[in-house]
């Protein structure tokens, strides 16, 4: 898949589908989307990517290993989930938001942290399968 | 509508089951993959399907106005499409190492793992 | 008193970390726990014999009527001090007998724990603490019969007796809960004070099979009684404890504990008379064709037990009284005769009576003990057995018509045990010349001074009866209900019963000095084995193993399609049945009418995709038309109101076309597996299932649809969630502690496929 006009379609593509698979991630809560379908969204462009420009590319791109983002993604959920319990002592997993919305975002709770963990973990499973399966196959 | 979707639901979980009973393992994961389907839209049909109108709230009020559609089955579905991603590739990934150590894919070969006998 | 049972787990659980310490010569500390225990049990005896019992209750599961409460009675209390007592010479011995074990501290952590249950199950009040106690001495026993684990008999007795007083537990636990529930209650006690009639219960035949099933099993009655010689494989000391005094006794014991509230009918006691009666003859008669010690000493157990099953069933205040006193005779004597067999065997290598002979001269003390036991056995004046015989015949002397049979019967099994004892006992250390193969190694004191405590107890409680009175008259108003009055004595005169005792001894004499063991008698009663219980048995485990193998073979081919279709046949089976026979389906073509053309035609491209996937010849095309089946249920998702999931199914399908586009040259191609027979059958069952799915959603959808969930969580989702898209709310909110597991789950499963890549492959996985 060598061709030019990918390879160029595709580096445009990219932030483009960034952008919005993080559109989609935040305005979950209020229309159609959400972290998984932002995650995909953005493995998807990430994929494109590797097509256009092979998986090195890609790879330096990330800098990281899409392994890490598990983790990170994990973690993130789980302590949004434990926000309330530390903050105002409420049960595991109840929603705290803040007063005031901001602009762009929308309103901020832990709703929206937990949504970006999942999101996190979303790509970097994604990544992390088809990265590892066309690693093989080269 | 209703029924049409019954009926294609039936064929998705027969032909998946077919499938699953042939003996070459790339079909036993098309087969996973017709029942995964056959099963979302299962649910998607059992909770009731009513056209047009989505489970979202309108801007302007807080419940709502009018007829929406049943939010728990698409949450479930949603939940059960990500999660049949993961056991897709794991399956793949698996019968390739199968394949790789075993150079075969007939199941009905890996019927035993080693000569044995209970007594 | 808690305590007191816990000390041994207790004990147990210590040895398991500090147990290095009490290996070695130190070992003989750990008698300090039984010898403790049987100190603190003295230190009861006047309070129970001033106030009948002593009880304390612990809450446990109160809310199920499980408390751990404990009941020192009179038999209560007969018992633990016989398990404490023999235990604390159990104990001893074993220091030396067991002396440079590997695995010592194990042993006596085995046998401190097996201490606890017994107690336990003396101890109790509430039936379901006794079975778990009883299941935890069966437990116990397991461990210690296959203590020599390279053994392979000792494994086979092990698990003989593991099946065997396993079925036991199981029907004692039957038997319990029935008992629970006619009565209300699990205590013994309440049931006593509430005075339920069991017998009058519709249910009584069937509490007594259970009841008397669990004591014939634990107490190796006919037709049970073969694991007890099997398990005489494990170590001396747990015979000695175990196998002899204690665990076995405790089927006894339940029978004596429970004939209070079951014992008023003929069934319980013709029962119990016919199996005890059997027992005890079939047991005497076998010592008389063995040559090993302690298989003699076995079988003369079996005998014994089926002596106290036997006056149990007679069910008089004689016959309690005989057996209450029996019971202690025969813990007495028989622990000095196995202490003494194991002593011979330590010390010369051999359990061979045919080898055994002029001992007495090497090991003075050993002989006395066992001369003492044999006399108690004997029932020779002035030993405690005498007056244990002497209560037997009593007992059956007064059985009023039967009492000629049931006499004679007694009188000839104490002939045999009679003989077995001297057999043991006796035949040994007599002669003058030992056999010369044999070498007298000197034993160290801790091994026979044991047996010997015991062996001159035999004959001390003979001269002082008052002691065992004492002990016996609590014990016989705990299960008979009425007050002891006449008193026990060496002497009464010249009767029938001293008449009977003289029969028996003389009888048992000439028997011992002119009939010899030897080798053709035991080949003689081998002859007889096929029909002996022990081999029926085994003939029936056979049975169902090979039953239980071709059920595997059957069911657990090993072939996926298989498994398949048995699961979907039966489902269509079933399921069929209760549709189109039951619930009538219609199918209401009428609606097609409404479908639109652009429904109508997504509807026409899934099908087609469905089609190419599965007839397709090429992985690539089947692969494609996935990918349309899956970009079709996008629009269908659309059409009807969820755009999150047309979203999710678009990106998904995307990554799985192209995962399989990257993977697919490197998987098998397809090749032509299965012929034309197999597939018609397949598709006839697919198509089946898939007919039975349609039918059974058609008339789901007929029902009546249950919202309640979903109108809570539509009319929450911004009130408590300040979300709009509820799928999105239920998800990251409502239930986002299942979202967090989702996303685990997908997390392994990448890890997994990230493993199953990277993994090498060794030389020796490829065949």
């Amino acid at each position: 898949m060598n061709s030019v006009i990918l390879r160029t379609a595709a580096s445009f593509l990219l932030p483009l589908l960034i952008m919005f698979s993080v559109f989609i991630l935040l305005r979950g809560h209020y229309l159609p989307g959400g972290g998984f379908v932002g995650g995909l969204v953005a493995a998807v462009g990430f994929v494109l990517h590797m097509f256009a420009n092979g998986l090195d590319e890609t790879r330096r791109l990330l800098m990281i290993h899409p392994g890490y983002l598990l983790p990170c993604g994990l973690s993130l959920a789980l302590l949004s989930g434990f926000t309330p319990v530390l903050i105002t002592g409420e049960p595991f997993m109840t929603g705290v938001w803040l007063d005031d919305p901001v602009p762009v975002i929308g309103s901020i709770g832990t709703a929206l942290f937990f949504d970006l963990g999942v999101y996190l973990v979303v790509v970097g499973v994604s990544l992390t399968i088809l990265f590892t399966i066309s690693e093989e196959v080269k | 509508m209703e029924l049409l979707l019954a009926i294609t639901i039936g064929l998705l979980y027969a032909s998946g089951v077919y499938m699953v009973l042939r003996r070459s393992m790339v079909k036993l994961i098309i087969g996973i993959i017709l029942i995964g389907n056959g099963v979302n839209f299962l649910i998607f049909l059992l909770g009731r399907i009513t056209k047009g109108s989505t489970p979202i709230i309108s801007e302007n009020s807080d419940t709502f106005l009018e007829a929406y559609a049943d939010p728990v089955p698409q949450a479930l579905i949603l939940t059960a499409i990500v999660i049949s991603f993961g056991l897709q590739a794991f399956a793949i990934v698996l019968i390739k190492r199968v394949y790789k150590v075993l150079n075969t894919d007939d199941i009905d070969r890996l019927s035993h793992t080693e000569d044995y006998d209970i007594l | 008193m808690l305590t007191a049972v816990l000390t041994g787990f207790i004990f147990a659980c210590v040895l398991v970390f500090a147990g290095k310490p009490l290996k070695g010569r130190a070992s003989l500390i750990n008698a300090v726990v039984p010898i403790g225990l049987f100190v603190y049990f003295c230190a009861q005896i006047p309070q129970v014999i001033a106030e009948g019992a002593i009880y304390k209750s612990y809450s446990w599961v109160s809310s199920m009527g499980v408390d751990m409460n404990f009941n020192l009675d009179g038999l209560s209390m007969i018992f633990a001090l016989m398990i404490t007592g023999i235990g604390s010479m159990v104990f001893i011995y074993t220091s030396a007998y067991m002396k440079g074990s590997p695995q010592l501290d194990r042993f006596y952590g085995y046998l401190g724990m097996f201490m606890a249950a017994m107690l336990g199950v003396v101890l109790s009040d509430n039936l379901i603490t006794i079975f778990v106690f009883w299941e935890l001495t069966t437990i116990v026993s397991f461990f210690l019969i296959g203590y020599n684990t390279h053994d392979k008999g000792s494994r086979r007795a092990a698990m003989t007796s593991l099946g065997l007083t396993g079925l036991g537990g199981m029907l004692l636990l039957g038997g319990i809960i029935l008992m629970g529930s006619i009565g209300d209650t699990y205590s013994i006690q309440e049931m006593l004070n509430s005075g339920i009639a069991f017998s009058d219960n519709a249910y009584y035949p069937l509490i007594l099979f259970f009841i008397i099933g669990a004591a014939f099993t634990k107490s190796a009655q006919f037709p049970f009684h073969f694991w007890l010689p099997l398990a005489m494989k494990a170590p001396t000391p747990v015979s000695t404890y175990l196998h002899s005094a204690t665990m076995v006794k405790a089927g006894i014991y339940l029978i004596f504990r429970l004939s209070p509230l079951l014992g008023n009918d003929p069934s319980w006691n013709n029962t119990l008379m016919l199996f005890g009666g059997i027992t005890m003859l079939y047991g005497a008669w076998h010592t008389v064709f063995r040559t090993d010690l302690k298989a003699i000493l076995a079988y003369s157990t079996i005998s014994a037990l089926g002596i106290l099953t036997f006056l149990i069933g007679l069910g008089t205040k004689a016959a309690f009284l005989a057996a209450l006193i029996f019971i202690m005779v025969h813990a007495l004597y028989k622990a000095t005769l196995f202490l003494v067999a194991g002593s011979i065997d330590k010390a010369t290598g051999t359990r061979d009576i045919l080898r055994l002979r002029g001992l007495g001269k090497y090991m003075i003390p050993v002989a006395i003990a066992g001369i003492l036991a044999a006399i108690s056995n004997a029932g020779i004046p002035p030993s405690f057995g005498f007056l244990g015989k002497d209560l037997i015949y009593e007992a059956t002397l007064g059985m009023g018509e039967s009492a000629v049979f049931l006499t004679a019967a007694a009188v000839l099994t104490n002939i045999l045990l009679l003989y077995a004892g001297f057999v043991v006992g006796i035949k040994p250390f007599m002669g003058t010349r030992l056999d010369p193969e044999i070498k007298v190694k000197k034993l160290s004191p801790a091994i026979w001074v044991p047996g010997l405590i015991l062996g001159i107890l035999c004959i001390v409680f003979g001269i002082f009866p008052a002691v065992g009175e004492g002990l016996v008259r609590p014990a016989l108003s705990a299960v008979y209900g009425e007050p002891f009055e006449s008193h026990l004595k060496l002497w009464h005169g010249f009767t029938t019963i001293l008449l009977l005792s003289g029969i028996t001894i003389a009888c048992g004499v000439l028997l011992y000095l002119f009939v010899k063991p030897s080798n053709q008698k035991v080949a003689l009663m081998a002859k007889a084995d096929f029909i002996s219980p022990q081999v029926i048995t085994e003939q029936i485990s056979r049975g169902f193993l090979r039953l239980s193998i071709f059920w595997t073979r059957t069911f657990n081919s090993g072939y996926l399609g298989y498994y398949v279709i048995t699961v979907m046949v039966f489902v269509i089976g079933i399921v069929g049945y209760e549709l189109v026979a039951v619930l009538h389906v219609k199918v209401d073509f009428s609606q097609l009418k409404e479908v639109t053309f652009y429904e109508m035609s997504t509807i026409l491209i899934m099908i087609s995709g469905i089609v190419v996937a599965v007839f397709s010849q090429s992985r690539l095309a089947a692969i494609a038309a996935l990918g349309v089946l899956g970009y079709a249920m996008c629009i269908i998702f659309v059409f009807y109101g969820a755009p999150d999931l047309a979203m999710t199914q678009f990106s998904i399908d995307t990554l799985t076309v192209i995962l399989f586009v990257l993977i697919i040259f490197r998987l098998p191609k397809y090749k032509v597996l299965s012929n034309m027979r197999s597939r018609i059958r397949d598709g006839v069952v697919a198509l089946s299932f898939g007919t039975l799915i349609t039918l059974l959603i058609l008339e789901v959808l007929a029902q009546p649809v249950n919202r309640e969930l979903s109108e809570f969580y539509a009319d929450n989702a911004y009130l408590l969630a300040k979300g709009k898209n509820v799928v999105n709310v239920i998800l990251v909110d409502f239930r986002g502690i299942d979202t967090l597991v989702e996303i685990t789950v997908l997390a392994i499963a990448a890890i997994g496929v990230f493993s199953l890549m990277k993994l090498e492959i060794k030389k020796s996985e490829i065949d």
